[in-house]
């Protein structure tokens, strides 16, 4: 009885494993309904405290959320080398400009519709034009944020940083990713905006799981795709739940991770439309300006098929729960299978 | 820092004049650009790399330099005039001034021009820029001295500020910004278009010391940056009360002169007149 138990459950396991791609060490509870869930910002605090103890020319500083953006354990541990700006994004924004020009590594952290929202300016000229060493971090970013409301839901954040020249954008889909994604920019020389959201979060990946600066990673894998999803944040998730439902109704989906917004995958990008000769682009995010028009971009250019993108379609979000503000404004699991059947009628 | 004597004294001051002359000729050749600040602050920037600061023109890059942040900076002309005369780049670049591909360009880029510390124009990021760079002073132990220079009209941006609070709260003795005091911007005068008076006890009540100078007495300048540097515990703002369009009787106090170019014939006014200094010296030009 036991034997044939094991056996079960190693004839599911290979079938599970078939599809999601095994080299990338995912978590084996990715489609669990009790799956680690984390707020992705922890992980942006579990890195900066990491690099504190690696590198003394790593800074901080927080314009009066320091324990809303995480930055509060590194203030606690390294106070010396934490600032508190207060109410004020963009003193916070300059003020590391000349920390990242005098040999400082400095990482600023507040919600993404103040910085890099409020002190946009300050942010391109002594941040991006002054190639200056400035590490920002956006939180509450999308409508997940929740009750709070637009006014701190940042859906157009991903857009104003990627088309800044010298600007890197990461935008990691879970706690552990978002660890990797602040510790790497530590190590790239330049500005890096860094996209993170409030609530918890499904943990997709593993320590293991490789993180490199410009290069997707197929998460989902299928032998005869017909459309290939490109996620960006935790809305990754409800892409692999769409590509998994797709899969039992024969429909073959590759689902690829691009944390990196900037510099952006190209290759991988053309690969997945020769591949699949459909695209999905799905974010937390405007559509027009964001990885849907990243994705677009590189298409248009070098590999032209149909593309539908779900995020946000030029609308601010409201007040809700998390889910349910997902669900109404068209990234649910059942919004990405639409758009992919769209995608696939199109071809 | 070095006491002044009179002979440096006449030297910084013929230095002035020279940027003065090469102000004009730059900007006649721009044909775009902005006189009466660079003008008003010639001595201010003669002072301070002639004498002040801590530099070396051919390690541009010297980790223990003093720095300069020019905050206010559509006023570069005068920046760029110093640093060619002190030795960061030949002196015949200077009439690339905003032309395609030139290292001059019409707000200073750090990263284009050896000398250049940060990148500015845009007003009122000047001082927190300065002030992250005192910080890494604190924090690397460095005795390097960061000094801001900026607009009185600047400090109609919030940004300002911000950073007066927090030099003021982080105590940065570090620090010291000199502030052009010419009471002209673009709209008009100050005081009309949004004032800023009183100064004095503005900065003061933000925990700064504050000294007042004519900014066209060296001497002054040299001693109030000399007391800046005894002060403890606090940052130190100099009023430097500057004539805009100085050494040029027709631009003298005139805010019509803050951001645009001499003709080609006012420029040769302008410039027979710094040349024989209003008329008092014969010019070897002539």
């Amino acid at each position: 009885m036991q034997n044939l138990f094991t056996f079960a459950f190693c004839v599911l396991g290979f079938e599970l494993s078939a599809m999601v791609n095994p080299k990338l060490k995912l978590n084996p509870k990715i489609f669990d309904k009790d799956v680690e869930e984390a707020p992705i910002r922890n992980g942006f605090g579990e890195g900066l405290l990491f690099l504190g103890g690696k590198n003394r020319n790593v800074v901080a500083l927080s314009a009066d959320l320091t324990e809303s953006t995480r930055v509060e354990a590194f203030a606690k541990k390294y106070p010396d080398r934490f600032f508190e700006v207060g109410v004020a994004e963009q003193n916070m924004a300059t003020i590391a400009a000349g920390l990242g020009v005098s040999g400082k590594i400095p990482f600023i952290a507040s919600y993404a519709t103040f910085s890099p929202g409020r002190n946009y300016e300050q942010v391109r000229t002594t941040v991006a034009y002054n190639d200056a060493n400035v590490k920002i971090a956006g939180h509450h970013a999308g409508v997940s944020v929740g009750p709070d409301g637009a006014t701190h839901q940042a859906t157009e954040d991903i857009a104003v940083m990627r088309v800044m020249p010298n600007m890197r954008v990461f935008v990691p889909c879970d706690a552990i990713e978002a660890k990797k994604a602040t510790i790497v920019a530590a190590s790239i020389d330049g500005p890096v905006y860094i996209r993170f959201s409030r609530e918890k979060s499904a943990v997709m990946t593993t320590e293991d799981t490789p993180f490199r600066p410009g290069k997707m990673e197929t998460f989902w894998d299928s032998r005869k795709p017909q459309a290939a999803i490109i996620a960006c944040g935790l809305l990754l998730r409800n892409a692999l739940i769409a590509a998994k439902e797709l899969e039992k109704e024969n429909i073959g989906i590759l689902v690829l991770n691009s944390h990196s917004i900037k510099p952006i995958d190209q290759r991988g990008i053309v690969g997945a439309a020769e591949k699949a000769g459909a695209i999905i682009t799905v974010e937390e995010h405007q559509v027009t300006g964001g990885l849907g028009g990243a994705v677009a971009e590189v298409l248009a250019g070098r590999h032209p098929v149909p593309v539908e993108f779900v995020g946000m379609h030029d609308t601010f979000g409201e007040s809700g729960a998390p889910q349910d503000l997902i669900e109404k404004y068209g990234m649910g699991v059942k919004d990405i299978k639409e758009a992919v059947q769209k995608a696939i009628a199109r071809k | 820092m070095i006491p002044i004597h009179e002979e440096k004294l006449k030297y910084l001051e013929e230095t002035a004049n020279k940027i003065r002359e090469k102000i004009i000729e730059m900007l006649v050749e721009a044909g775009s650009g902005h006189s009466a600040g660079p003008l008003g602050m010639a001595d201010i920037f003669a002072a301070f790399y002639f004498h002040i600061l801590k530099h070396d023109p051919r390690k541009p890059a010297w980790p223990d330099r003093d720095r300069l942040v020019l905050s206010n900076g559509h006023i570069c002309p005068v920046l760029y005039a110093t640093l060619a005369y002190a030795g960061y780049f030949p002196r015949e670049e200077l009439m690339t001034l905003r032309k395609i591909n030139s290292r001059l360009q019409g707000h200073p880029h750090r990263g284009t021009l050896p000398g250049i510390e940060t990148t500015s124009g845009p007003l009122g990021s000047g001082l927190s820029q300065a002030i992250g760079m005192a910080l890494a002073a604190r924090l690397d132990g460095k005795k390097y001295r960061t000094y801001c220079l900026m607009s009185d009209g600047e400090h109609n941006e919030g940004n300002v500020w911000e950073a007066v609070m927090f030099a003021g709260k982080n105590k940065l003795s570090n620090l010291t910004v000199v502030m052009d005091r010419n009471n002209i911007q673009i709209d008009g005068f100050t005081e009309n278009v949004m004032p800023l008076e009183p100064l004095r006890e503005k900065y003061e009540s933000f925990n700064w010391h504050v000294l007042e100078i004519d900014g066209h007495n060296m001497e002054e300048l040299v001693f109030a940056i000399s007391e800046a540097e005894a002060i403890y515990e606090k940052p130190t703002l100099i009023v430097a009360h500057t004539i805009p369009g100085k050494g040029v009787s027709f631009m003298e106090r005139r805010y019509e002169w803050h951001g645009k170019p001499p003709t080609p014939a006012e420029a040769r006014l302008a410039l027979a007149e710094l040349r024989t200094l209003g008329r008092r010296i014969k010019s070897e030009h002539e």
